[in-house]
């Protein structure tokens, strides 16, 4: 069944080409806005105009800035609109230089690398939606919202952040009155999601997005909830336990023919890449999902935050960038 | 780019009926007319709008938000008329209704996973030939070799029960039939509709389907809540229909492919990794699926046509592959052009998901025969089959030699 509701925009539509691969390709920043404290929302564009790579919400880019940094950055637009991406950018006072090169130095007509998009928080079907959102942890959750709205199903939205200054898109989120609670912390304190969610039941998802402290919350406020209520996103790989080897192991790497020791302080990607293997890696932090790799033997000790479970017990791939191996030995389709 | 809109009335219009026997034995002709009458042409015999050129048909087909599918990709439209079967999952659905299933079944049968199943599928492929081989190494390549081995291997790895099977290809032969106008095909097809439906929908259910196979997983990806009770039924059944009738015609289309290209044939064996791209090639040159239909979300102006509301847009993805515009001397079967591109397998949000497998299954077979078969040549002439939108062979009778 189509329906009307999802309006398309009327009006001419470009025969162009078929858009590319997403491997790598080129956008330009059209527009720069501040959207709160600290927060500047930036819209992407094709060079020359044509479509962009199609998305689902809950779906990131990396955006290669000009200084050689790759970062990972949530789309928050209107995925109904195929010409132009969303991201917003929070400048973080400790974070790695990323942030504060695009709040300082990036400008309108600048062109940035664009890999994927990709998704590894996505929404599924579902009766009813609890959104949790801290700070920036909003910009995922927005297209969720949108749709969820639109697929006339039940949600609500408890949205955390420092103070009201320093939440953005608050506008947007005002025509959907109550079922929306801001919650700054310099007025209300911290959120307090057990009252918020209510008594556990079926047929309900939770979505959150945020800083490691509010998904730890959320975390143990959902396990009284049925199994796979609750669904996160991390923007911070979590906090692991030691590698399961103190030592080094080896990593055979089968279509090269070649062998490489791995040390304890170097990980699989840049062993690999030392013996001459062009592998493709991005955030290094096995949160983006770019250089998933083939296991054929042995057993990963994985440490990103990218597959779930069941790919985890199958053992049949690994993010090479943070995971390591359980085994003496590791067999890898490289 | 600026050009001149055209109302339906100043449009190229065509009486040609896509569907007509003649066309549908030899699609040449109308794929040309279509082609060449311009970017669009409106065909007044069924109200719709036809694409035959690549650069329309492919970006026609990106386009999900004005050129939609949940009206149906068969000609009948939705709008106005109650589909013969609940819409497929995710074929029949858009965004954000697409998202869930579309999700569950890319991770399903992604290329990683199936390598699981290649060296099964060797086996069965050597074991398949090899029995073909001793048995004189002349026979009808149709049932023997194209249906055969589809039909050993995928509903192994859906997890079907064993029994009935052949008749998945009759269900396929009505699914793409039904996707055409209700002429005596789609009444020939009918007579069996009920009974089909009904016994596939017996196949769609948790409990008849093996652990571990693709159906399994999906009813797991349901348990999970990455997709709803109601949906993994009929994210079971888009693998029965589109799975198996789509990669016979593509194996049976690259067997007559050779067999009429001895010269093709030595070249994959010099160098068996091209079998990929030959079967790419093969699905570009013969277009198994050669038709699917969209629909107008709104108004929409398009290439040099205004198209209104809610009306069906036919693809010719056949004629497109074909298109002059795009390939250089394409009607050869050229394992040394790069096929990449073709629309054989749609483009897009909606491009076939299973496309991996159908590679893997051509690979293996290709793989395979290269290794074991010096010689493919016509033992007798084909003889076409007849179906509204796949473009099949009823026999298709070779000689091998080892």
């Amino acid at each position: 069944m189509t329906d009307d509701e999802f309006s398309v925009p009327a009006g001419s539509v470009p025969a162009g080409s078929v858009p590319a691969g997403t491997d790598q390709a080129t956008v330009r920043v059209t527009a720069r806005t501040q959207v709160a404290d600290d927060v500047v929302a930036l819209t992407l564009e094709h060079p020359q105009g044509d479509r962009l790579p199609a998305w689902t919400p809950g779906s990131h880019v990396d955006l290669v800035l000009p200084n050689g940094l790759t970062r990972q950055y949530s789309l928050c637009g209107d995925r109904w609109d195929p010409f132009t991406y969303r991201v917003a950018v929070l400048r973080e006072p400790t974070g790695r230089r990323g942030s504060a090169w695009v709040h300082d130095t990036l400008r309108p007509g600048d062109l940035l690398g664009l890999g994927g998009p990709r998704n590894h928080f996505p929404m599924v079907p579902s009766d009813e939606y609890l959104f949790i959102a801290g700070g920036i942890g909003i910009t995922p959750l927005l297209p969720m919202i949108r749709q969820a709205d639109m697929m006339g199903a039940e949600w609500k939205l408890l949205y955390g952040g420092r103070r009201r200054t320093s939440m953005a898109f608050r506008d947007e989120l005002e025509r959907y009155g109550d079922r929306v609670r801001l919650v700054p912390q310099d007025e209300y304190g911290l959120l307090d999601l057990a009252t918020w969610l209510g008594e556990p039941r079926e047929g309900t998802k939770v979505y959150c997005c945020g800083p490691a402290p509010l998904l730890a919350a959320a975390e143990s406020a959902c396990s009284p909830w049925p199994e796979y209520t609750l669904r996160t996103e991390r923007f911070t790989p979590p906090e692991l336990d030691a590698p399961a080897r103190k030592g080094p192991f080896d990593v055979e790497l089968r279509r090269s023919g070649k062998t490489v020791t791995v040390d304890p302080d170097v990980s699989i990607l840049d062993a690999v890449r030392g013996v001459g293997i062009d592998m493709l890696s991005s955030c290094r932090q096995g949160t983006c999902g770019t250089c998933e790799t083939t296991v054929l033997d042995g057993i990963p000790d994985h440490r990103d935050c990218v597959l779930d479970e069941a790919e985890r017990a199958a053992g049949d791939c690994m993010l090479i960038c943070v995971s390591r191996s359980r085994t003496d030995r590791l067999v890898l389709d490289l | 780019m600026t050009s001149i809109r055209q109302d339906a009335a100043a449009l190229p219009t065509s009486d040609i009926d896509p569907f007509d026997h003649e066309n549908l034995r030899d699609r040449t002709p109308m794929q040309i007319a279509l082609r060449e009458a311009g970017p669009v042409v409106y065909l007044n015999r069924y109200d719709v709008y036809a694409l035959g050129r690549y650069d329309e048909v492919g970006a026609a087909m990106v386009d999900w938000q004005h050129f939609q599918v949940g009206a149906g990709v068969g000609l009948a439209n939705f709008h106005t008329e109650k589909p013969w079967r609940l819409p497929a999952m995710p074929t029949e659905s858009d965004p954000p209704l697409h998202d869930a299933p579309r999700r569950v079944l890319s991770k399903i049968l992604s290329p990683r996973v199936l390598r699981r199943v290649r060296e099964q599928w060797t086996a069965d492929a050597e074991e398949l030939v090899e029995r073909l081989v001793a048995a004189g190494g002349e026979f009808d390549a149709m049932p023997a070799l194209a249906a055969a081995f589809p039909l050993k291997v995928f509903p192994d790895a859906v997890g079907l029960p064993k029994e009935g099977r052949e008749d998945l290809l009759a269900y396929g032969d009505l699914v793409f039939n039904a996707f055409g106008p209700k002429n005596d095909l789609f009444t020939r097809s009918a007579n069996r509709l009920a009974e089909l439906s009904a016994w596939v929908t017996t196949l769609c259910a948790r409990e008849v389907l093996a652990e571990g196979g693709f159906g399994a997983e999906i009813w797991a990806a349901a348990d999970r809540g990455d997709l709803t009770q109601q949906q993994a039924p009929l994210v079971v059944r888009s693998l029965l229909s589109a799975g198996v009738d789509t990669t016979v015609h593509g194996i049976a289309a690259i067997l007559h492919a050779f067999a009429t290209h001895p010269e093709q044939w030595q070249r994959l064996r010099e160098q068996p990794q091209l079998a990929r791209v030959a079967f790419d090639e093969a699905v570009r040159w013969a277009s198994p699926l050669q038709m699917v239909f969209h629909t107008t979300a709104t108004e929409t102006a398009f290439a040099d046509a205004t198209i209104p509301k809610h009306k069906k847009i036919l693809m010719l993805l056949g004629a497109a592959n074909r298109d002059p515009r795009r390939w250089h001397n394409p009607d050869a079967f050229d394992l040394t052009r790069d096929p990449s591109g073709h629309l054989g397998f749609g483009m897009g949000i909606h491009q076939c998901v299973g496309q991996h497998v159908a590679r893997l299954e051509a690979e293996v077979l290709l793989t395979v025969l290269a290794r074991r078969i010096k010689q493919i040549e016509p033992a007798a002439p084909p003889r076409r089959g007849l179906n509204n939108t796949l473009q099949t062979w009823e026999s298709l009778p070779i000689r091998v030699s080892t």
